[in-house]
């Protein structure tokens, strides 16, 4: 077997960018102030949690590429870079081959429905601009492209658990040697089309976007180790869901109760015997599908990193595919990121 | 587990295909469309599904999809339900499914590839969104079906199995990515069985956007033609039953064919053109020979991406021609779109489907479109219907973002 370790977090959340300030919104476990959001022809707007404008301009907004990249793909770049450390350059240079794989559910959203309602309107002059920008991987390519990596690229499109999905390839692709390391992204896209397609299964939803990062490789000094990542337990309705989620809790063990849960929110009922500390940072930050659960994974490997908890537990229901968990222990290094 | 994995076996396990199913704009089923390729037959006619009365192009390969589905665990209610793609996805998915003799057998994991899935849903909902705002009829149901890992799940309510389901959508790519990596659980040894394929129906926004970059013809495409001018879109699915060859040959499988290569790369040149000297093309070609462990001249037929885009052309002409070295000029190279149209998400699933034809049937499936092949070709494009040895058959898939991806297959002899 081959031993998988996280190299870096990184995180854009409502909280704000970077991981310092969601790790700062969900140590004060109070949920972030909702925002409203114009939908046409409501008067009542829907409550969502943007992700903030970012305090100074971004560096990597610079490249060309990113010129014309929507919202997911900059969340998408900022949580991966900021998981990337100085090992970025490292990857520019060609002296790393980085796997890319990116995680979503809804893609551009924003995009996709601004190009098509110019189809509508007049298809003749729908921006030619905008259409290559609503591809699920257009993220994925402008992330590669931001690092000069020509390495293998991967968008998966699926519910929450994804993200986890992608980990676990990532894993595969590792101990196959394909690459040195790999970037996993979770992210989606805040806009109205998308919280009114939440609503339509709960009205109390919330939605957000965002982005959140872990980069893997084998070499072990690093300080949160990847233990466990479940088998995707497919569910068609809600009675299969609470079993599903039970066989998540089953495969990852009972626990220990100096650990730290870190759920989706929409799985208590497997988890009601958890006897540890547990954070359901959704409910602090919102809903975000595949974002969500980055935000979990990098919630559970930052608080293994600062030494308050020596094992991570991720347990994901997702919204309709799959129930899934991961756990992260504590590496060997004392002095690495993550 | 999906981490830690299981423990690798020994040696990498030989992964068989025991059952294909496909539906284009030449039929439904193998044996219309192994006798409309091998015929170099065209399916080109004016779009009916959704106006282009104010686009350039006006044409593409439709599906005449037939009223009924094929009978399965579904009921009718949830067949009602269920829209165009996934349609299409099912009736490949029940062709591969009967001709492989699998039955129901602890959990089976699904990979798909699409770059739109069922776009025509999200379309209708922002249209209602947009014209009635407090007109909720439909809604839910157009939100539920159109998220694409809806028609992956009812492949497994179809056929009464469930197991882990991946979707891969890079972009043009992803149907031939979806089959590379299943070829890979299986032959890494994570599945001993996996259903793959790729799936995308026609639809306004693609159709548009695809208008709007000037990418499509307004006459039927002609790949690698020196006067190519654009593509010509189409819809359709295919889907394949991969196996460890140990589990088709306990069961007495006839096996279709093998898969023997997978390779993928990265262009990162810009986001819709290729690096002209289609360096990840050919790195990808490159990896699936290293992977397949056979060298370009024991290749004998490339079923090119061949877009008929100017640009999506020569590039790949570029690559063949480095890779095959001195092969090149003995070479045959086709590209099927130049019957069915470029179908996206589905085009590296169907394009798997013709090489096995063509290794089953021993023949090449011609581009009888093709006028004046354009110079920059050193191989041999195939523009006639012929008979040939195939034992080793390429497939060639690049899409948007970069996405490039090749797979070989060899013939089950």
């Amino acid at each position: 077997m081959s031993a998988v370790f996280i190299h870096g977090i990184g995180a854009v959340s409502p909280a704000g960018w970077g991981v310092a300030a969601l790790r700062a919104a969900v140590a004060n476990n109070v949920p972030l102030p909702v925002h409203r959001l114009a939908r046409p022809g409501w008067k009542n707007q829907l409550p969502v949690r943007p992700v903030p404008p970012p305090l100074a301009r971004l560096e990597f907004l610079a490249h060309p590429r990113m010129r014309r990249a929507g919202v997911l793909s900059q969340h998408t770049a900022a949580a991966a870079l900021e998981a990337l450390g100085p090992d970025a350059a490292l990857v520019q240079t060609g002296a790393r081959r980085l796997g890319v794989i990116v995680c979503t559910l809804a893609g551009s959203v924003t995009y996709t429905r601004r190009f098509y309602e110019e189809v509508l309107q007049a298809p003749a002059t729908a921006s030619p601009l905008i259409f290559p920008e609503t591809v699920f991987n257009a993220p994925a390519s402008h992330l590669a492209a931001c690092l000069n990596s020509a390495a293998i690229n991967y968008t998966l499109v699926g519910d929450d658990g994804s993200f986890l999905q992608g980990l676990a390839l990532a894993a595969d692709w590792l101990a196959q040697g394909r690459v040195d390391g790999c970037v996993v992204v979770g992210a989606e896209e805040l806009d109205w089309i998308a919280a009114d397609a939440a609503r339509r299964f709960r009205r109390s939803s919330v939605y957000a976007g965002g982005a959140g990062a872990l980069y893997l490789k084998a070499s072990p000094d690093a300080r949160v180790e990847l233990a466990a990542i479940t088998d995707s337990f497919t569910y068609t309705n809600s009675s299969s869901r609470a079993e599903a989620a039970r066989r998540v809790r089953a495969q990852l063990g009972p626990g220990a109760p100096d650990e730290l849960l870190c759920a989706s929110g929409a799985d208590c009922s497997a988890w009601d015997d958890w006897s540890g500390a547990r954070v359901t940072p959704a409910s602090i930050l919102g809903g975000a599908l595949n974002a969500s659960t980055a935000w979990q994974c990098v919630v559970a490997c930052d608080e293994i990193c600062n030494g308050r908890f020596p094992g991570g537990w991720v347990s994901v229901s997702g919204a309709n595919q799959q129930a899934i968990g991961a756990r992260f222990v504590k590496g060997h290094a004392e002095n690495s990121k993550a | 587990m999906l981490f830690p994995p299981p423990q690798k076996t020994a040696t990498d396990r030989r992964v068989v295909i025991t059952g294909a199913g496909i539906i284009t704009a030449l039929g439904v089923g193998w044996n219309i469309n192994a006798e409309g390729f091998r015929a170099g037959t065209t399916a080109f006619r004016p779009v009916t599904l959704f106006d282009v009365s104010r686009q350039r192009a006006k044409i593409a390969a439709e599906i005449d999809l037939p009223a009924g589905l094929p009978s399965t665990r579904l009921s009718p209610n949830k067949l009602a339900r269920l829209n165009r793609a996934t349609r299409m996805l099912l009736l490949a998915a029940h062709e591969a499914w009967a001709q492989s003799g699998w039955q129901r057998d602890g959990p089976l994991g699904v990979v798909l590839g699409t770059t739109s899935g069922e776009m025509t849903l999200g379309q209708d909902y922002l249209r209602q969104a947009l014209a009635a705002p407090h007109d909720f009829k439909h809604q839910a149901t157009r939100v539920a079906y159109y998220q694409v890992q809806r028609p992956a799940l009812v492949l497994g309510e179809a056929f009464d199995f469930q197991g882990p389901i991946i979707n891969i959508s890079n972009a043009c790519a992803s149907g031939a990515n979806a089959i590379g990596h299943a070829f890979e659980l299986v032959r890494g040894g994570r599945a001993e069985r996996v259903l793959t394929g790729g799936y995308d129906a026609l639809c306004q926004l693609t159709f548009a956007g695809f208008d709007s970059l000037q990418a499509l013809a307004p006459t039927p495409c002609r790949p690698f033609d020196a006067q190519r001018n654009g593509l010509t879109l189409g819809e359709g699915a295919a889907v394949l039953t991969l196996e460890t060859l140990a589990s088709a040959q306990a069961r007495g499988a006839e096996m279709l064919g093998e898969i023997i290569g997978y390779g993928a790369a990265t262009d990162i040149h810009h986001l819709t053109q290729p690096h002209p000297e289609g360096r990840a093309a050919l790195a990808a070609m490159n990896a699936a020979c290293a992977v397949a462990g056979i060298a370009p001249g024991e290749v004998d037929y490339v079923n090119a991406h061949g877009t008929a885009t100017p640009q999506n052309d020569a590039t790949e002409a570029a690559a063949i021609n480095r890779w095959a070295g001195d092969r090149a000029p003995q070479l045959p190279v086709s590209s099927t779109k130049a019957g069915i149209g470029h179908l996206l998400g589905a085009a590296g699933a169907v394009e798997a489907v013709v090489c096995l034809m063509a290794m089953r049937g021993q023949w090449l499936p011609p581009e009888r479109a093709l006028t004046t092949p354009d110079p920059v070709c050193r191989f041999q494009l195939v523009r006639e219907p012929v008979a040939a040895k195939v034992e080793v058959a390429l497939s060639n898939s690049f899409g948007f973002g970069g996405a490039n991806a090749s797979l070989i297959f060899r013939r089950w002899s």
